[in-house]
């Protein structure tokens, strides 16, 4: 299994973090410390994983299984037909096509737009400059909650409502990301373009040639950040989207447990929610270096 | 230089318009409309009718209101402080050198990347009363379980309960960032002294610790306020309102009864209560954040 492991970013090497030992301590007793810690980490573990695996297990039962109590841990059968009756009720490929455009090509765009932004807020000097940087900080601190009636109003004017259009295109500018890519951008030494700029390179040549191809890590924790946001949002689309063929996945896993209120069929439920779950857990296990220096960075930098 | 300069200008913005188009036309743009229309009543159909601050008076008026706003507040200072306490021992606990502590890091962190709705209708059966899981173990030791999602009583700890399950592991990991930043040299030195292991929590790493749990409280905070998903999933904001926050009141009250201005108004007291607790917390942070002056 692969790592997460936040050591990347830290100036410090992480090998002679404390252990707990005292100056009296032993190896035996740094062992004991250990099997406890092992104990308990185990124990919350499982508490982590269960719903997983019930997740899972549930997928493969009848119907007249998950109805019973006591609960039946292992299906008596593994019912890999509940994936395709799923298929037969509602479009999955549909959904999943819809998300996977959704959160690609906002994500696209987001790369796109944000390292632009960011290059320009950290590269080039000119007046008004910091202004609209200000501007953009200050963007960042409303919630979504707070804008999503007049960004539901915008796109009726634009005639969005029920198209993917209005998934995408607000999507595709980040005041996040371009705060991201700025200060990444920022800590590029200003040499390696002076070279390029006596020979002549304009703005967009440095760009492209000298500050993106050293941007490859930023680019990365951006693109599976956005990602996951895309994949995993749930009230935008709740919001702007009504017709069961453009529902993303999210939305078309929440439509169909509330289809039917008494009696939802949970063996398929689960079976859908698996479908949804497993990519992005994928795509997570995956790229996580990138994922975690993400949250480390955004966090570290925040709290100072 | 002045050649360079216009050039420099000319490109500055050239790179930036895309991006700033974007924002201007949906970030600043819809809180412009925001303000409008707190002072407006609309049914989405009609022209918008000016009417002063009357949304502002029919929301002190309004029980539902105050009721969904005090869901929100139980819910993010229940959840929230909960969430970070566990997390700082599960930090503490990942922070070991042992075998097998990588793989424990990501189980904690799955929890957090995987959807809220997904994990939110796991759970939703998971506190099922008759066939659920929480049930079934509590009737091992003969306890009889109550109706999680439907009782009011337990609803909104149910949501706690699954949120958190979600949320550690983002709270764990920050943790863990920081414990690994402090400079081993200062836990050596305290060795020295002859700290034992509390000691070396209680002076050393608690102290250096404190921006962390900063920021990860007003960040938590911020993003509890605005909880959603899990609440239109497991309860759909019931019983009886009882686990309806504020957000999703506004989203009823915009999408389902068509109060644009109402619900715009309600999201505005949404905003300046976010924005006040934040502020309060910046304002007490010099007490007892270390190195909160210095890094300003």
């Amino acid at each position: 299994m692969n790592t997460i492991s936040t050591e990347a970013v830290q100036s410090q090497p992480a090998a002679s973090i404390g252990t707990g030992a005292g100056p009296m301590g032993t190896e035996r007793s740094r062992l004991m410390g250990n099997l406890g810690a092992w104990g308990l980490l185990s124990l919350g573990g499982i508490v982590m994983l269960v719903p997983f695996l019930w997740m899972v297990l549930m997928s493969f039962k009848s119907l007249d299984e998950v109805y019973t109590f006591p609960p039946q841990v292992l299906p008596s059968q593994f019912l890999f037909s509940n994936y395709g009756e799923v298929w037969d009720q509602v479009p999955v490929a549909r959904f999943f096509s819809n998300s996977a455009t959704v959160a690609i090509s906002a994500t696209l765009g987001v790369l796109l737009t944000s390292s632009l932004g960011g290059y320009s807020f950290a590269r080039i000097d000119y007046p008004g400059r910091n202004t609209i940087f200000l501007l953009y900080l200050s963007t960042m601190m409303i919630p979504f909650a707070v804008i999503m009636i007049p960004l539901f109003v915008q796109m009726r004017m634009l005639g969005w409502i029920n198209s993917l259009y209005a998934l995408i295109v607000p999507g595709l500018f980040s005041a996040w990301g371009t705060f991201l890519m700025r200060q990444f951008m920022m800590g590029i030494p200003k040499e390696l373009e002076e070279a390029a700029e006596i020979d002549g390179c304009g703005h967009f040549r440095i760009y492209s040639t000298i500050i993106m191809p050293l941007c490859k890590p930023v680019l990365a924790t951006l693109a599976i950040f956005s990602f996951m946001g895309f994949w995993n949002d749930f009230l935008w689309p709740l919001i702007v989207i009504s017709s069961r063929d453009l529902k993303t996945l999210p939305l078309g896993l929440a439509g169909f447990q509330q289809r039917v209120a008494l009696n939802t069929p949970w063996h398929l439920v689960m079976a859908l929610a698996v479908v949804s779950v497993l990519p992005i857990l994928l795509i997570f296990i995956i790229g996580q270096k990138y994922y975690v220096r993400g949250i480390v960075t955004s966090g570290l930098k925040g709290a100072a | 230089m002045t050649g360079r300069r216009r050039r420099n200008l000319i490109a500055g913005y050239a790179f930036l318009i895309p991006n700033l188009l974007g924002v201007l036309a949906f970030s600043l743009f819809p809180i412009a409309t925001t303000i409008y229309l707190t002072f407006h009543e609309w049914n989405l159909s009609d022209t918008p009718v000016f009417n002063g601050i009357q949304n502002f008076i029919l929301m002190a008026g309004d029980s539902l209101f105050w009721k969904t706003l005090g869901n929100t507040f139980y819910y993010t200072f229940v959840a929230v402080p909960v969430a970070v306490f566990l997390a700082f021992w599960l930090a503490l606990l990942l922070d070991r050198k042992m075998r097998g502590v990588l793989s424990f890091r990501v189980i904690y962190f799955l929890p957090h990347v995987t959807l809220t709705v997904a994990a939110s209708i796991i759970w939703a059966w998971i506190f099922q009363a008759e066939f659920g899981l929480i049930n079934w173990a509590l009737s091992k030791i003969n306890i009889d379980g109550p109706y999680w999602l439907t009782d009011s009583r337990w609803a909104m700890i149910s949501i706690i309960i699954m949120s958190n399950w979600k949320g550690i592991g983002y709270a764990m990991l920050i943790f863990l960032a920081g414990l690994q930043g402090i400079p081993p040299e200062l836990l050596d030195a305290a060795t020295v002294d002859g700290a034992n292991g509390w000691r070396k929590l209680r002076h050393v790493k608690v102290p250096l610790l404190t921006p962390t749990i900063f920021f990860i409280l007003t960040t938590s905070f911020i993003g509890a306020f605005q909880a959603f998903d899990q609440f239109m999933i497991m309860t759909r904001g019931g019983p009886a309102f009882a686990t309806t926050p504020l957000v999703l009141y506004i989203y009823q009250n915009g999408f389902a009864y068509f109060k644009m201005g109402y619900a715009t108004s309600m999201a505005a007291i949404l905003f300046l209560c976010i924005l006040g607790i934040t502020l309060f917390q910046w304002s007490v942070a010099r007490r007892w954040v270390y190195g909160f002056d210095m890094d300003n």
